[in-house]
Parts: C-alpha cells; structure tokens; sequence
C-alpha cells in the first residue's frame, strides 16, 4: 500500500493511538500534563528509604505519588492483585499500570486469532529489577539460597514487563524488549514502528519503565558523580537543566507507554489519533562509557538522521524535548542542536521536561515523546524550571519557568544513553 | 483442627490470595487454587520456613493438596 503523504521511513505510516503514563507528577495522561503545563514538580526528599541515614550523598527524586486513583496518584492493589505483585520487581509494576492505561486509551482488543498476532510488545528499562536483585543478593550472601524466591529471575529481567503485557492481554505478536540505558525510552518506540512499517504487527504496546529509586540506584549513580547532591534542603530546585547551579540529575521512576499502530489499521477503527511517527535516528559516540563527545557529535547524527528518515529539515521542528538532564553535557546537547538547526534555532522552542520528574531513565524517552505528543495536540510546550540563569546564552527559547502557547506540527525528542548510545524520535500532527 | 493444619491454610491463602472457605483439606494447589509450578516452589519455601522443617524436592513434588502437606508436616513434626 502506498501513501503520497507517507513517512520516508517507509511505506506503511505508524500513528500513536493509546498512552499510558505514571511519573513523579502522579498518573493519568490529563493530570500529569496539566500539572506539568502548571510547571508543577515532582521532585522531593526520597520517601521510601532514609537516604541520608545510610549516608548517600543524594537524597532527592522524583517518585511516584501513592493515594488514591481520582487524585491522581497511584494504588498498586487496584491494578495488579496483591498475591502477583511480590512476583514482580516495581518497575514491573509500573510498566503494568502505564500499559494498562494506553491499552485502554487507544480501545484496541483484538477480536481474533490474526489480530492478537499482530499485535506486540516492545517494552524496555535501563536497569531492571535493581531492589528486586538486591535484595535476592542478601538472601543468597546469608547463606539461605534455598530460599530465594522462583519468582526472583522472571522479577528482574528486563524484558518481563513485555512479557506480562502479552500474556495479559493475549497479545502474542513480536514480544521485544530494548535496553540502551537512558536512551531505552526512544528506541523501543522507534524500533517498534518500525516493526510495523516493515509488516511485522499491525500494532504495537511500545514504552519503557524504570523503578531504580533504590539504595543502590542512588549509591551507584552517586559514585559515578551524577547525580545532583547540593540541592537537597530544596528538593524542588534540584533538576536544573542549563542552569549555571547545576549539578547533576535528579533520579525519577515511572513508566510512559504507547499504543502504536499502521495508520489505515486505525483509521478503519476510527481510532483517536495524538500523532505519527516520522523519523527515527539512531547513532553511536564511540567515545567513552558516561562522556558524551566534542560538541554531542553523536547527539548531532542522531538528530539528523532523524530529520533525513522523515523527509523533514530544521524549520520544519517547532519543539524539541532535550535529553537535557541538569548535568554538564547540557552545554553539549546545545551546542549540537545550534549547529543543526542554524538560523532556524532562532523560532526554537527546546525544554527540558526532566526539571519537572527528573530522569526517568529507561523510561524518559518514551514518557518525553508522550510530552512532544501532547504539546502538539494542544500547541503547548512545557517549561523548563529552575533555569534562573543559564550557563551559556543561547538563540534557542529554552521556556525557562513557565509553559509557552506556541504552534507546533512537529516535535523531536532527544535520548542519550551510557555506553554512548543516542536516538532521536520525530512526531508529527496527523 | 491442628495447630499445624490452621497454619497451612493460612500460608496458602496468603500466598494464593484465594478465599479462606476454598482451602479445604481435598483441595489441588493447582487444579483448585490457580497455583502455577513456581507458586508450588514459592509455597513449600513458605512452609519450611514456617515449621523449620526440610521438605527435599522429591517429597516437595509429591505435596499436591492442602491435605498432603498437612500430612507431610505433622510426620516430620512427630518424628
């Protein structure tokens, strides 16, 4: 089949029509951007440990609110029973609730035995079940091996929340999992439209979930120096992206996932439709494990390549979501996004919704396409907060403080991740 | 009841998240409660720890109903 308007990424069109989001600023997909338009945020002293007994040198994030559904927050009882959920690590957990959601969002059920084939999951996390790993390790270390649950591997892996997804909801097409570390969020949902492009579903459950707020989550990015520690009398301030005061991320949990389908398989169904997928770039630093390089070069290909798949050039961008994670390579994201877009940098609009949740990690791309999904819907972008004073000027509005009504047809959202892993995801209004 | 036969049904709703009324001494963890084979795993787990006892896997295996794992654990209190 054959569309004039198609995407250059390939003849068949894939469009979002279901999404499902749980993050610091709670869960529902009205809810969470209305109160991240406010410039609301979702950041504050860890609350499921005591951070600063065990003398970690952070003890800030952004987690997930508990309370009641109608405010907002989350119940887990109410979306997975209490016998199944010690089977499964948190960030299983929330995978679940933010796929139930989309699921339900985008009314796809599948009828039959085709339709359920053709229907995937393509569900990552940077990290997995890290609490879930640290704790069996006590167990074994205590010499209790013995006892160590048979639900602890199928807890831990990555690619359970896919897994779970499918059997579920019986979906029994491709059942995929990426990780790429904090850049996990984007691929899964790029590699999964392309599955759909290349024939392989007709849809596709796409997103990432991450749940590391742990111990030892925060021990071990604090021992990489990445994480923001001179912020924690004022939790709010703390993810500061672009700001001279940065001074590294803020950890956020949640899940984002989408529903992603070929265009005329929705429009037969007369699905809602948030967006399409129009270009996808991928690239590698061949660099250094945490250090991006000279002037984010691979950010740079990533990004290019992005706008070549979808037949699409600077100007034609009126948001970009910045991977933007209030540490150093800020700078270097910015000086990657002004060599790209040249003059057409000055009518940018480029925020960092990180400010608000923090790093969501494997998670993050996936929930900061959603944001780029919305903000064309209602021609909003988000604020970044805290960016009081920038480190470096730039032509670029970076929405410092409060939201912007602004036009945007299309939307780029960058992630970059560990091991020097970029991928840049373009959404466009249908 | 024994002391021991209230203790394992209370294990087995707990950890089954069935109603108390279906753990009768006849029930299939399996055919009855909606136990799949890891579960069972899980549920001997659970039992050894709650009456220090060792349940090797060949008898672990042959632990099918609330019945047979009352039996089982009232022998190896006796013994």
């Amino acid at each position: 089949m054959s569309h004039s308007a198609g995407s250059a990424l390939g003849q068949r069109r894939v469009v979002v029509t279901g999404i499902g989001i749980v993050s610091p600023l709670g869960l529902g997909l009205e809810n969470v951007w209305a109160r991240l338009i406010a410039g609301e945020s979702g950041i504050g002293t860890i609350a499921s440990f005591d951070a600063a007994a065990m003398e970690l040198p952070a003890h800030v994030a952004g987690e997930v609110p508990e309370g009641p559904k109608e405010a907002g927050a989350l119940t887990l009882s109410d979306w997975i029973p209490v016998k199944d959920q010690k089977k499964m690590d948190r960030f299983i957990h929330l995978g679940l609730v933010a796929a139930a959601e989309a699921v339900a969002d985008s009314g796809w059920v599948p009828q039959t035995e085709d339709d359920r084939c053709a229907t995937g999951v393509m569900i990552g996390s940077g990290i997995g079940g890290l609490q879930t790993i640290y704790d069996a390790s006590i167990t074994v270390h205590e010499g209790r091996a013995r006892r160590l649950s048979p639900f602890f591997i199928p807890s831990a892996l990555i690619n359970l929340v896919s897994g779970h997804v499918s059997i579920k909801y019986g979906f029994k097409g491709p059942n995929h999992s990426a990780v790429t570390a904090c850049a996990t969020g984007v691929h899964a949902i790029g590699d999964a439209a392309r599955l759909i492009m290349l024939g392989d579903a007709d849809v596709m459950v796409a997103g990432g979930a991450e749940a590391a707020v742990c111990p030892l989550g925060i021990a071990g990015f604090s021992s990489a120096r990445a994480l923001s520690t001179g912020f924690n009398a004022t939790p709010g301030k703390a993810s500061r992206p672009w700001d001279k005061d940065r001074d590294g991320f803020v950890m956020g949990e949640g899940a984002g996932i989408v529903v992603l389908e070929e265009y005329e398989h929705a429009k037969a169904r007369g699905a809602k439709i948030y967006g399409e997928i129009v270009g996808y770039g991928l690239s590698g630093d061949a660099h250094h494990i945490t250090a991006p390089a000279e002037g984010h070069e691979g950010a740079f290909r990533a990004m290019r390549g992005a706008l070549s798949n979808a037949g699409l050039t600077p100007a034609d961008i009126g948001y970009v979501n910045a991977h933007g994670t209030s540490t150093m390579a800020d700078d270097l994201e910015l000086d990657a996004v002004e060599r790209l877009f040249g003059d057409d940098a000055r009518t940018l609009a480029m925020s960092s919704t990180k400010s608000a949740i923090g790093h969501l990690l494997g998670a993050a791309g996936a929930v900061e396409a959603i944001f780029c999904l919305m903000a064309i819907r209602d021609n909003v972008v988000p604020p970044t907060l805290n960016l009081d004073e920038p480190s470096r000027a730039s032509v670029i509005d970076r929405v410092a403080h409060t939201a912007q009504d602004r036009r945007v047809d299309v939307a780029l959202s960058n992630s970059f991740g560990f091991g020097g892993t970029n991928a840049s995801l373009i959404v466009r209004r249908v | 009841m024994s002391e021991i036969a209230d203790k394992v049904k209370k294990i087995v709703v707990e950890h089954l998240g069935v109603e108390e009324s279906k753990v009768t001494p006849d029930a299939s963890f399996i055919d009855d409660l909606g136990a799949d084979s890891l579960d069972t795993v899980e549920l001997v787990m659970a039992f050894e720890e709650a009456f220090s006892v060792e349940i090797p896997e060949d008898a672990a295996e042959k632990i099918a109903t609330v019945k047979d794992a009352i039996d089982y654990i009232e022998k190896q209190k006796a013994a």
